[in-house]
């Protein structure tokens, strides 16, 4: 804990402490996008990589279980792009610069996902155009989470060049690598775990019940694959990814209680605890998140020339983080029961207690 | 609106033109404002016309008013996904686009952004509830959430409007050597444009959505589909356009003294008005000519413009002339965008009138068709106008990003290639209107089907 708290200067105690809470909350909205985002990407990742004959099943499973509150959760990416161009204008506008192709890719992913998501709910005639729909929505599904990895993983890969010249070097290496590419398929990986066990709460019958533990499972199996992979690429490319991870307490004690909360996890699959499922596949994924931005933490961005940018010294005046925080603050008393009830009224819960 | 800009290079180069990255940028960032603007209006409003529906059913009972709010949700549900993504991408738009201007803007007027994240949230919730809450939640309560789906996207509105305003009338910091010194978010999202700026949109809003949705449906009752469901849309729809439609010049004054006051180049622009002089005559039409600083063909009414900017007819309106040439924004466009604005404005108000005749005194007018007619004529009209109105903010207020502050031109990003970007992002806005005008228009052909309880083909899910 010494590494979150040592930066706090008593002079500004209470700037300081506020630029805590709006780095907090920044976590925090990255983090829910991940989770609750990413199931439902995994949703339309579900759907695409699932057998022919169970695609109907899944589709009609997933907009019971995601129909409300998808574009609720959608919220966190522009609560956490907010933080940061408000609090942090250093690291959005060089993440702008830099990751403009990913994002751009990214935002047309949302873009389609989004749409075609509505769009194949909403539309009055069902026809052949559902399978326009169903094509767009989930190999977008697929490619936003990849291209959010990527940028993830170009963040810390030291693969942003602020000193290059020509276009290739600055607005392409800066984030096209093979760890890139690892990180962008764990991610998706990921995202298609979160929405089958998610979904395992949402389903009416035995059979759907068994359909959805049984894709968990082989989600599960490629997550720790592609997680091979994401180390493989780093030793590959020279990324202390394990010193980083495993360097440190707070990363070790995370993925230990990833793996035994994974284990925890196959158990309640058996059991048919749909609700303990939910919760351990989130906390694996939280635990997960928490090791991969520890230990560069309070650095965000690092660049190729060894400089990089820091939550703390790169943040912005300290009155405009100071409303920041209360803004959030305030917004958080508005937002967090209303959403609350709206999942609740909304979760079906499994028959098979 | 910057092809105008675009293809008046065009002619003024003989050689081929190639659009550089700097006009690139600011025609990608207008195609997708340009969209937004229509997808967030009608997601903005049509929440209170399905309000208005689901408080008469509730009341009365009489299911055309369930169905016409059932019918009118799904089009919501539509176009707040539309404007919601439309919406994401513009918060990344900005700093791909322009990092410098948000490298310093971002804290300064990130206020209303960071309210506007929270009421956008708040609205995404409402909507889900809303939409799915038809038999699971109780009545009243249901009827709450989409109150509230209409009052969040409302308040986002007005708060993105009030960091726009912060561009026309920068506020809540000090200019010092180029460094900015003494931050006040709060003094910045109350900046002197906002309230001008937020009434004149919300209100532009209301006029725009109200009139377009009101001409569909009085399209449908002239072709006799479902006639009484129809006839129930359209008043409620009409009567909303129409009252907005009178109060907007109201807002348009307030609007019209503010710019004066605070950007005289913008002011002078829109009226293509180059020479400083009391008794300043309001020019309508004319072909204003940059070089020569003269408005041919136009029809001038002497003091008019006196009186709109200062509310005086002898108080002198300041002229482009006194205004260094490089600080001019793109006069042409500004002054065709204004005047469209504003005759299509006065158009509204005249069928508004009509409306309200028809209404209070010519109760017969009311089943003519053409009456009904005027009302499919003027579909387009607000959402032009409203559009119109935009080119004239954004353009009069070039050549700056920040007003007197930061130049657009410094402002935009180093990479290179922003031109691919722009057909990208045109090609894809384009489509994603088709794709939903498409849906709105099946949504239209199945309402006997899905949504009037009287005609014979329903069929209750």
């Amino acid at each position: 804990m010494t590494r979150l708290i040592r930066l706090i200067n008593p002079i500004n105690r209470y700037s300081t402490i506020m630029l805590y809470v709006v780095i907090v909350f920044l976590w925090a909205s990255i983090c829910l996008y991940l989770l609750l985002g990413g199931a439902d990407f995994g949703a339309g990742i579900v759907e695409l990589l699932v057998r022919r004959k169970h695609k109907l099943r899944v589709r009609t499973i997933m907009s019971h279980a995601i129909g409300p509150i998808w574009e609720a959760n959608h919220m966190w990416l522009i609560i956490a792009i907010v933080i940061l161009f408000v609090g942090f204008p250093a690291i959005y506008t060089t993440m702008s610069i830099y990751m403009h192709i990913p994002l751009v890719a990214m935002l047309l992913g949302i873009m389609a996902r989004g749409t075609a998501f509505v769009f194949r709910s909403y539309d009055a005639v069902a026809d052949e155009w559902q399978r326009v729909y169903t094509s767009i929505y989930t190999w977008s599904s697929v490619i936003t989470p990849f291209f959010l990895g990527i940028i993830a993983a170009a963040t810390v890969a030291r693969t942003i060049d602020v000193e290059a010249n020509d276009f290739i070097a600055a607005y392409v290496n800066s984030w096209l690598s093979w760890f890139g590419v690892a990180i962008g398929v764990f991610t998706t990986s990921i995202c298609g775990y979160l929405a089958a066990t998610y979904a395992i709460g949402a389903v009416e019958n035995e059979y759907d019940c068994t359909l959805m533990i049984h894709l968990a499972r082989r989600f599960i199996y490629l997550v720790v694959g592609s997680g091979a992979l994401v180390f493989l690429s780093a030793s590959l490319s020279d990324i202390p990814l394990i010193e980083w991870i495993f360097g440190d307490f707070i990363g070790r004690a995370a993925i230990f209680l990833a793996t035994v909360s994974l284990i925890l996890t196959f158990i309640a699959f058996k059991k048919r605890r749909a609700i303990a499922a939910r919760i351990l596949a989130g906390f694996q994924v939280t635990m997960i998140l928490l090791a991969a931005t520890y230990q560069h933490y309070p650095e965000l961005v690092l660049f190729k020339n060894g400089g990089g940018l820091s939550l703390i010294e790169h943040a912005g005046n300290a009155k405009t983080v100071t409303s920041l925080a209360w803004a959030l603050l305030l917004g958080s008393v508005f937002i967090l029961p209303f959403l609350f009830h709206l999942m609740r009224v909304f979760s079906k819960r499994s028959p098979y207690p | 609106m910057f092809a105008k800009l675009v293809t008046l290079s065009i002619f003024k180069q003989p050689t081929v033109y190639i659009m550089d990255d700097f006009i690139a940028a600011r025609s990608q960032m207008a195609v997708s404002l340009g969209f937004h603007i229509i997808f967030a209006c009608v997601g903005m409003v049509m929440p209170f016309f399905m309000a208005i529906s689901h408080f008469i059913y509730l009341k009365t009972g009489n299911a055309i008013y369930k169905g016409l709010t059932k019918a009118w949700s799904k089009g919501v549900a539509i176009l707040f996904a539309t404007g919601a993504v439309s919406g994401t991408m513009l918060s990344f738009e900005l700093g791909l686009l322009w990092p410098t201007f948000m490298e310093h803007a971002g804290p300064i007027f990130g206020m209303p952004f960071s309210l506007e994240g929270t009421a956008f949230f708040i609205e995404a919730i409402a909507l889900g509830f809303f939409l799915y809450g038809w038999d699971r939640l109780k009545p009243w309560f249901h009827w709450v959430t989409g109150l509230i789906v209409g009052l969040s996207g409302l308040a986002s509105g007005i708060l993105v409007v009030a960091a726009n305003a912060w561009m026309n009338s920068p506020a809540g910091f000090d200019f010092v050597d180029g460094q900015y010194l003494n931050v006040d978010p709060i003094q910045a999202m109350f900046n002197d444009a906002w309230f001008s700026q937020a009434l004149h949109m919300t209100i532009a809003a209301f006029v725009a959505t109200g009139f377009a949705v009101s001409g569909i449906h009085a399209l449908m009752i002239l072709k006799q589909r479902n006639v009484i469901f129809h006839t129930t849309a359209f008043r409620i729809t009409a009567l909303s356009a129409c009252v907005a439609a009178l109060l907007q010049p109201v807002s348009g004054d307030i609007s019209a003294k503010d710019v004066a006051q605070r950007q005289p180049a913008k002011l002078a622009a829109m009226e293509a008005h180059f020479e400083t002089e009391a008794n300043a005559s309001f020019v309508i039409g004319g072909i204003p000519d940059e070089d020569k600083k003269t408005v041919k063909h136009a029809i001038k009414i002497p003091g008019l413009l006196s009186f709109l900017a200062h509310g005086d007819p002898e108080k002198p309106v300041t002229g482009l002339n006194d205004i260094p040439k490089e600080h001019w924004p793109p006069v042409a466009i500004t002054h065709y965008a204004f005047q469209l604005m504003i005759g299509l404005g006065m158009l509204l108000v005249v069928l508004a009138l009509i409306y309200f005749a028809a209404l209070f005194t010519r109760k017969k007018w009311l089943d003519s068709k053409w009456l009904l007619r005027l009302f499919v004529i003027a579909t387009p009209m607000g959402y032009i106008a409203l559009e119109a109105g935009w080119v004239v903010t954004e353009v009069g207020r070039q050549p700056w990003i920040i007003y007197g502050i930061m130049r657009t031109a410094d402002a935009v990003t180093p990479m290179p290639g922003i031109v691919y970007s722009f057909y990208l992002f045109t090609a894809v806005f384009i489509s994603l209107s088709a794709i939903v005008v498409f849906l709105l228009y099946r949504q239209m052909t199945m309402v006997g089907r899905l949504y009037d309880t009287t005609d014979p083909a329903y069929q209750s899910n």
